[in-house]
């Protein structure tokens, strides 16, 4: 085998081997039929051998056959191939079964880190490759499984052969000799010259996936700006460059597979020639001569199971390449031990929290990007504090850090004085809720979204939905709470994916309770009531809600507000509008333009 | 009037080939050629039995001793052969793969751009995931079967037939042996390879759904962590990934099943062969060396018959694939474009017209009955209601997101169903509520509402709308990555950069469907102000919850339960004490803190 592909067998061997640690019993079965199958092939061309010589040939040389030669012919070939089948049965199964049982345990695996990474880490991965990681990823890592026992077989097969060989003619082994190390180097120039194209394909494939998806997600505003033709050139210009990867791959493969075809063939040819030759010689029967001929070109075509193993290799290394990338990914939040074992409503402290963002500069450097600096906050148990300020000055990362879906890069955040990265797992979700501005449903029933598994009785989930007067709508629905919502909640408008998704909230009570502008999709006079109805029923609750309207706000016992991830002033709504100008400015807009646009109308009146 | 996306399950496997021929004419392009090399090349397959039986009939056993001369001169012909064919074999792949690859392209290309026709109803009843994998898996099943299978179909039905002349000519005796083992074969792979298409369609489905559960953890991460539900979407992802695993392995075996059978046959006919054969050969009608060529010719036979049964299962795989994608070209467009047919909106202030204009989802209770409405050209309208009252969907009938199901839509006097889709999408804008952002600079994304526009002509947009300020303070201004879907900015943020987008396509009818929903109030307001401005003199209609917007607007429409309940000036309505009054009310209590 050539030097240069050396590498990629060896690391994609010890991938292989990684593998069948997972599946290791099919796989032995797998290899055990196949070991059958290897010999019975083999021995296909020993026993047609045995019938031509013992059988066949007197027969002809007699001019008659007896019923006794014929059974004998049936017996031996017939037993060799029956044989043969059952182990092929056996292997195929097996190795199916080690297929896609290892691909489903690493789609558990990738799945299992996509669950358990920081979301810091799935912003930076975009969503089409993280999908093509877990499906096409897998298959391509663990598809080797489908010729490998097959393989191992062949093997088996070859050294039965030139046993075999040997046995009937040292001279023409010598021809075998020469004929399966051809074809080995011809499989691995081609796997060498393979490699590189089928990789390249394999990325493009993914380019190809990411692009469809964000297209299709981007649907509603692509339509709304009549800008499906460029998305179409956008697709189009990725598709060409698969095809022509593809095209290239074609074009190896079209140069290899004659060559790889011809060897045996041109084998068996100078079988006849050197046999025939070596029959005039006296040094062999006619029928070794067509034996060993049968047996390269019975041999020949399994022999290149060896090919599509290595053929399957680089696509291996490739896709373990992106699979191992996401299961050796760090970062994963830790946890502590302690519990926030306390009833009644929370207090939540954040101190001196420092928060960046990673991004990647136009030219493909990473970089961080400050969003928060130093800033306190501190939520009293059972009061409501409103958080306050311009779009884009921090709030949602504030509230991601009360809720530890992020750790602050500097500073603390505490729940009833535990520190969040102490709390053990499960603690934090179990006593603290967010509800995000972006509503996230899954495709599952109403209850389903509600309960997220919960056993809760009917009677509390259109408790949690009547809080977030979203009852009367679910009423409606066809199966009521059974009713499937769709992708992300398909079917569902905005305001009532919003309402769904404060419903779940007030469903696990929780002793704090973040809302990040939860209800902008809703009308006002929605949006008083579920305030009306968050009040009655979260008495036991701690509230820290990112809004504007200024209903919400004067809910508030405290104010903090916010510029620039900075807090400018922390007080009572009066306090803050006496003293803080931006904010007056910021609570006041709605009001001060009614205002104004009144003045004119006046003064337009007046003129008249 | 809607049409989900189907499968195109009633296409038979030959009529889903000959669509997707169609579909992709480049598949077709100089076959004829390929097939004539492929011929040639299959002659190269028949060398090896012919060389045994002259070896054998004029070499070995020639009257007289062995010839060493007859059977090398056999030989080095046989040799030469072998090149040629080969060649051929060289020629037949490479034109095979360009040719199926560009087709494959196009193909993919083709209903890519027919999703993006398709209506956004139609879209809706399809999950992304799956709708996604119709243009990349699907298709991408379709190449891997061409490169592996679809070239060795064609050989081994060559050698099939190359293998039974030769026979033929040797003993049609024994041929016919051969062909009457085979022929139950052909009934029993049928049934086989039913089944087989059958679970493999399955296998399909299990893929689709399965992305569908991965892409959950993937796109709700935020949601799930802030929940702490990993465990129980694991559990869901488990479970999807277990249905697809029962699914796979099933249609394993049951290709297994096909193949064995074809192997059992291939098997029993060598052995019927050699017994045959001997007595024939013992009654003098055949010579040993035709015997012994018959047994490679039977490996030649069974060997491509078998490969051809298992490249038929991997075919089945491919049509079902196959299937998918045509399934979505075949959708039709419901919302379609009139193309050459239409005609064009001349540039200037437009007049909107509801005539009567009802809608009701497919399936489901009507949500606008019988709208009648003008909107003068140049008037600044703000449409109000409760959530559900019919408000998005007025939104999205004057854009032409959907039809009515029954009545006209108007612009400037045209029914918009006559009106050509790219004159339609650059006069008219919409601006949902969640603008989707794309993975790439801000400059892009704004870009993206007149791709022609330069840097300088963005810049001067987001002035124009007093965003400079907020643009400066992002870390590398108009160059700052938005991450994917935009996440690396606030949902705020995002409408501001879909506002500015909109705003730079420069449209004679700007609709706004609650576009500033997260954008805080001073902000609205400056943008507010800004758009008054610019929008004076076009026509724009915004939908809002925030009452603000009506308090600008020169006319109020207030919908409620599907029908416009009442329409005037902010002052006039408020002073009649009805629904809007009401909802003013209770607006202005939020405002004040009340």
């Amino acid at each position: 085998m050539s030097v240069a592909a050396a590498p990629t067998v060896r690391r994609s061997l010890r991938i292989v081997a990684t593998g069948v640690r997972r599946q290791p019993r099919w796989f032995a079965a797998a290899v055990a039929g196949s070991t059958v199958y290897g010999v019975m092939t083999a021995l296909t061309a020993w026993a047609i051998g045995k019938v031509t010589r013992e059988q066949v040939t007197p027969a002809v040389e007699a001019g008659h056959a007896t019923s006794g030669q014929l059974l004998a012919t049936a017996g031996w070939v017939g037993g060799v191939v029956l044989v043969n089948l059952v182990a092929v049965v056996v292997r195929r199964i097996a190795a199916g079964y080690t297929m896609y049982d290892v691909a489903a345990a690493y789609r558990r695996d990738v799945t299992r880190q996509y669950l358990r990474l920081p979301l810091a880490w799935h912003h930076r991965h975009p969503s089409g490759q993280l999908l093509s990681n877990a499906n096409a990823d897998v298959e391509a890592t663990w598809n080797v499984f489908a010729p490998l026992p097959m393989a191992l077989g062949v093997v088996v097969m070859l050294v039965a052969g030139i046993v075999q060989m040997v046995v009937v003619d040292p001279v023409l082994a010598l021809i075998g000799l020469g004929v399966f190390p051809a074809l080995f180097l011809a499989n691995a120039a081609f796997q060498r010259a393979m490699s590189p194209r089928a990789t390249r394909a394999q990325q493009l494939r993914a380019d190809v996936s990411e692009v469809a998806h964000e297209s299709v997600e981007a649907a509603l505003v692509v339509k709304a700006m009549g800008r499906e033709s460029e998305e179409t050139e956008r697709f189009a210009t990725v598709s060409h460059r698969l095809r022509d990867a593809n095209i290239a791959v074609g074009r190896t493969r079209g140069t290899f597979d004659p060559v790889i075809e011809a060897i045996p063939t041109l084998g068996t040819l100078a079988v006849l020639a050197v046999g025939t030759t070596r029959v005039a010689g006296g040094d062999l029967a006619p029928a070794q001569v067509v034996q060993i001929a049968y047996l390269i070109s019975v041999l020949a075509f399994p022999v290149r199971a060896l090919g599509w193993v290595l053929g399957e290799l680089p696509r291996t290394v490739v896709g373990w390449e992106r699979v191992d990338a996401v299961l050796r990914a760090q970062g994963e939040m830790r946890h502590g031990e302690e519990r926030l074992d306390g009833s009644g409503p929370s207090h939540a402290v954040l101190r001196d929290a420092h928060y960046s963002y990673d991004i990647t500069t136009e030219e493909g450097e990473e970089a961080r990007s400050r969003v928060v600096h130093g800033v306190t906050i501190d939520v009293p148990a059972g009061s409501t504090t409103a958080l306050v300020g311009p779009t884009g000055s921090g709030k949602s990362t504030l509230a991601n850090l009360v809720v530890r879906l992020v750790d602050p890069e500097r500073g603390d955040a505490t729940i009833d004085g535990v520190d969040l990265r102490r709390a053990a797992r499960g603690e934090v979700p179990g006593t603290a809720t967010l509800v995000p501005q972006q509503t996230f449903l899954f495709d599952d029933t109403v209850r389903g979204n509600v309960a997220l598994g919960a056993p809760l009785p009917d009677r509390e989930v259109w408790e949690a939905l009547a809080v977030a007067q979203a009852d009367s709508f679910v009423r409606q629905l066809e199966h009521g709470l059974e009713t499937r919502v769709g992708e992300r909640g398909a079917s569902l408008s905005g305001g009532q994916r919003q309402r769904i998704a404060l419903a779940r909230a007030v469903a696990r009570r929780p002793r704090l309770l973040v809302l990040d502008d939860a209800t902008s999709a809703v009308d006002p006079t929605v949006e008083q009531a579920i305030l009306a109805g968050l009040r009655q029923s979260s008495a036991g609750t701690t509230v820290l809600v990112v809004a504007y309207r200024m209903a919400t706000i004067t809910l508030a016992d405290q104010v903090v507000f916010i510029e620039h991830g900075r807090v400018v002033d922390h007080g009572t709504h009066a306090e803050l509008l006496g003293r803080c100008a931006g904010y007056e400015r910021l609570v006041t807009a709605y009001a001060r333009e009614a205002a104004e646009r009144a003045a004119v109308a006046g003064d337009e009146e007046l003129a008249r | 009037m809607s049409t989900a996306i189907g499968p195109a399950a009633h296409l038979g496997t030959v009529a889903t080939l000959r669509r997707g021929f169609r579909l992709s004419p480049e598949i077709r392009r100089g076959l004829g050629v390929t097939l004539v090399l492929a011929a040639v090349t299959t002659v190269g397959r028949i060398v090896v039995p012919l060389a045994v039986q002259q070896t054998t009939d004029r070499g070995l056993l020639a009257p007289g001793g062995p010839d060493v001369g007859v059977v090398w001169r056999t030989v080095a012909l046989a040799s030469a052969v072998v090149v040629v064919t080969g060649t051929c074999a060289y020629a037949v792949n490479v034109r095979l793969f360009r040719a199926s690859e560009s087709g494959l392209a196009t193909l993919r290309i083709k209903a890519f751009r027919h999703i993006h026709d398709l209506s956004v109803l139609t879209q809706s009843t399809e999950r992304r995931g799956s709708m996604v994998s119709r243009v990349t898996s699907d298709v991408d099943t379709i190449s891997q079967f061409v490169q592996s299978g679809g070239i060795a179909l064609v050989l081994s039905l060559g050698q099939i037939a190359v293998a039974t002349a030769l026979m033929l000519v040797y003993s049609p005796a024994l041929t016919a042996v051969v062909w009457l083992c085979f022929l139950p074969l052909l009934v029993v792979v049928r049934q086989f390879q039913k089944a087989v298409g059958r679970a493999y369609t399955s296998v399909r489905e299990r893929v689709g759904d399965m992305l569908a559960a991965i892409s959950e953890a993937v796109v709700g991460a935020s949601t799930i962590r802030a929940y702490g539900v990993e465990e129980r979407t694991a559990a869901r992802i488990d479970a999807a990934v277990e249905a697809h695993r029962k699914a796979a392995i099933g249609a394993q075996v049951r290709s297994v099943l096909a193949f064995s059978s074809g192997q059992l046959v291939a098997g029993l006919t060598l052995v019927v062969v050699l017994v045959v054969g001997t007595v024939l050969a013992a009654g003098g009608h055949l010579s040993l060396g035709e015997l012994l060529a018959f047994l490679f010719l039977v490996n030649l036979f069974t060997q491509p018959v078998q490969q051809a049964t298992e490249i038929l299962n991997e075919l089945q795989n491919a049509v079902a694939g196959w299937r998918r994608v045509i399934g979505v070209i075949d959708t039709p467009a419901d919302v379609a474009d009139p193309g050459e047919a239409g005609t064009d909106l001349p540039r200037g202030p437009i007049e909107v017209e509801f005539d009567r204009v009802s809608f009701a989802y497919p399936g489901g209770p009507t949500v606008l009955h019988d709208v009648s409405l003008t909107i003068a050209p140049r008037s600044r309208v703000a449409i109000v209601g409760e959530t559900g009252s019919g408000k998005s969907t007025l939104a999205r009938l004057l854009t032409r997101l959907m039809d009515p199901t029954s009545g006209v839509v108007r612009l400037d006097g045209a029914d918009l169903r006559r009106v050509r889709f790219s004159s339609l999408r650059e006069r008219v804008v919409l601006v949902p509520q969640e603008g989707f952002l794309f993975d790439a600079t801000l400059l892009e994304n704004v870009r993206f509402g007149r791709p022609s526009a330069s840097e300088a002509e963005v810049r001067l947009a987001l002035t124009e709308l007093g965003l400079e300020g907020w643009v400066d303070a992002l870390p590398r201004g108009l160059r700052t990555e938005v991450g994917q879907r935009g996440e690396s900015l606030s949902a705020g943020e995002r409408q501001l950069v879909a506002l500015a987008r909109a705003y730079l396509a420069d449209p004679d009818l700007l609709v706004l469907d609650e576009a500033t929903s997260a954008v805080d109030p001073s902000t609205e307001v400056r943008l507010q102000r800004a758009l008054d401005g610019l929008t004076r003199g076009r026509t724009s209609i915004a939908i809002a919850h925030r009452l603000s917007t009506a308090e600008a607007a020169d006319e109020v429409l207030v919908v409620d339960d599907g029908r416009v309940v009442e329409r005037g000036p902010h002052r006039d309505l408020v002073g009649q004490g009805g629904v809007y009054a009401a909802l003013h009310a209770s607006w202005s209590a939020q405002q004040r803190g009340g």
